[in-house]
């Protein structure tokens, strides 16, 4: 089983939803999470008192499929995720080691 | 100046003496002895018909001979009561200038903190609330208020504190006192007062936010009070008042303030600029961003403090008559013209229009217009908007910048700067033709009617203006220093770090879970 963590722009939410759903997906986790990347932070101006954010809000997308969905799924967020302007993301795929369900106590694939 | 402030000390003295010994039964018999006085002589239809229209004018009901003279024995049925009608209106304007306090500037301040420091701000709020009216009811109501006797006043500077006859509020009743407004419940009038003594020294802890303790906060209001705020709204409120040119026919200084120009807005702006330069800048001032937590909490408190702002300035004519109906109208519109004049510059030098652009010209066309508002016409207004929208921005983001110190949330620069050019302003607009009072017997007792005839109003409102920031900065700088001896003025590194939410109050702003 892999993990995906895709950090994508906030209204871009919805659309990688939607485009997972549709591919079978039956759930994900998502958190408000700050950071920078190549885009940089922007400025913020207070009664002319200027401050540089440089932790740029993003929304970070977790989801975990079977191996063999890998490619289907990353490709789906990439694909739904792009604007092609700098600032889209990133997506980071790792290996996940079990899955327990907890009401039932099923494991692995079978608690996916 | 070292003379008022040497009284001020002896005063809080005596004030302390008079509070532990001389603590006088409040006498709640005394409307009812008044009401069952017999009635030597019946009212004429004459008589009574004027203590009506006396309402309607808002003038005074005493019943009157043919001469004109108070007829002795004659009592009216509308004498020694409050008028129905104006009672409302100012029972209404003391709850909304309160709630200028809690939650209006709470939220504004608090919205313009970083999250740390939300509480800290109310908490303030809310202790200035307590503690102000502790000291209003023991003696600050008396000290500003309270009218020495007709043969002789009862201390020898009448000019700067009044008689101490209403000591822990002794003789306030519903029933009017006459020598301040002829339809107001003194209870009433007291209360409303009592907000505008709250309101000052909580608009102080703007220029101090994040890192004074508390502790040494609530010490310095109380000196503060004592020394800056009760003789300064004495001297241009109280009826033998210094700078009180419209109501005291032998003022020596023929200022004129509406509603607080000086006494609210100078007195806590300089005292702002003075104690936040004593205290030094916020830990890491400069060099780490400290944007306001929440834009959407200000702009609620912004809204709260401009619907209280009716309260404080219309209110402030103590009646709902003409003058209030000018005073709201020229309010609304000094804010408005400010409010879009403030973010206009800033659209103009950054290109974005800010939130918080909008909420601070709200608020210093507010204070710009507040001791002119019952004085001026609508075009006045008009040029107070204006002018609001530009110097106090100017103060905020050119001035602050040049000189380097941490006016937090900017009380220097919207309320000493924007009270300052309101109470110049008001010198060159104020006009009889909307307050006839500027022509009144006592601005003809003292000469106020021939300094508006030659334009000269602004030397007398420059020399209020003067004896208020001389007052307001030299009172700080020794109140500071006697509080920093007696309690110190600063948390520890440590606490200011963690936020004064945690470290001074025990709470946090918002919890997750």
């Amino acid at each position: 089983m892999k993990k995906i963590e895709a950090i994508v722009r906030h209204f871009k939410l919805e659309d990688v939803k939607n485009a997972l759903t549709e591919k079978g997906i039956v759930g994900m986790t998502v958190s408000e999470v700050r950071g920078f990347g190549r885009q940089k932070g922007h400025t913020e101006i207070y009664r002319g008192s200027e401050y540089a954010i440089d932790f740029v809000p993003k929304v970070k997308i977790e989801v975990i499929c079977k191996d063999d969905d890998l490619d289907s799924v990353v490709n789906t967020i990439v694909e739904s995720a792009k604007t092609g302007r700098i600032g889209d993301g990133k997506v980071f795929v790792s290996d996940i080691v079990n899955v327990i369900r907890i009401r039932t106590g099923e494991s692995d694939e079978a608690a996916l | 100046m070292r003379y008022v402030r040497k009284f001020g000390l002896f005063f809080l003295l005596m004030s302390v003496f008079h509070s532990l010994w001389l603590a006088p039964p409040v006498s709640a018999q005394e409307a009812a002895v008044k009401a069952s006085e017999p009635e030597v002589i019946a009212p004429t239809i004459e008589q009574r018909l004027a203590g009506l229209e006396a309402y309607i004018g808002n003038g005074d009901p005493t019943a009157k001979n043919e001469k004109g003279e108070p007829a002795a024995g004659v009592t009216t049925a509308t004498m020694g009561i409050a008028g129905p009608g104006h009672n409302a209106w100012l029972m209404i304007s003391t709850a909304l200038v309160l709630f200028m306090t809690l939650p209006g500037l709470a939220l504004f301040y608090g919205g313009l903190v970083r999250k740390k420091n939300v509480l800290s701000v109310v908490a303030q709020c809310f202790g200035c609330a307590g503690l102000v009216t502790i000291l209003w009811v023991i003696c600050g109501y008396s000290i500003v208020f309270g009218e020495h006797p007709a043969d002789g006043p009862t201390n020898p500077f009448p000019w700067l504190i009044g008689d101490m006859k209403h000591l822990f509020m002794n003789g306030v009743t519903s029933a009017p006192d006459t020598g301040y407004c002829y339809w107001i419940s003194e209870n009433v009038f007291a209360m409303f007062q009592m907000m505008f003594a709250i309101i000052t020294p909580a608009l102080i802890v703007g220029a101090i936010a994040e890192r004074m303790k508390y502790s040494a906060i609530m010490l310095f209001i109380l000196l503060w009070m004592f020394v800056v705020y009760f003789p300064l709204a004495h001297m241009v409120w109280g009826f033998d008042g210094l700078m009180n040119g419209v109501w005291n026919g032998g003022a020596s200084i023929r200022a004129i303030d509406f509603a607080g120009g000086t006494v609210v807005h100078m007195s806590s702006g300089w005292s702002a600029l003075v104690l936040c330069l004593l205290l030094g800048p916020r830990k890491g001032f400069g060099k780490t961003a400290m944007p306001p937590h929440s834009m959407v909490m200000c702009s609620i408190g912004t809204g709260m403090l401009w619907v209280g702002w009716y309260g404080f300035n219309a209110g402030s004519a103590l009646a709902a008559d003409g003058i209030a109906a000018n005073a709201f109208t020229t309010t609304t519109i000094a804010a408005a013209v400010a409010s879009f004049i403030w973010p206009l510059i800033e659209y103009i030098r950054n290109g974005k229009p800010s939130i918080l652009g909008f909420c601070s010209g709200a608020v210093a066309g507010l204070v710009v217009v507040t001791p002119a508002c019952g004085f001026i016409t609508v075009q006045g207004a008009l040029i107070i908007g204006v002018a609001a929208g530009v110097v106090p921005y100017l103060f905020c983001t050119v001035v602050k910048k040049i000189f380097k110190y941490d006016d937090a949330l900017d009380t220097f620069g919207v309320h000493a700067a924007g009270g300052t050019l309101g109470a110049l302003m008001t010198g060159f607009l104020a006009t009889p033709s909307v307050n006839a009072n500027l022509v009144g017997s006592y601005a003809k007792a003292n000469g106020l009617d021939k300094v508006l005839e030659n334009r000269t109003l602004w030397i007398e409102q420059l020399k209020a203006m003067g004896l208020t920031i001389a007052l307001s900065v030299v009172a700080t700088l020794v109140i500071t220093g006697l509080v920093s001896v007696l309690v110190g003025l600063r948390p520890t590194a440590e606490n200011e770090d963690v936020g004064l939410d945690l470290s001074e109050h025990g709470e946090a702003g918002y919890e997750f879970y």
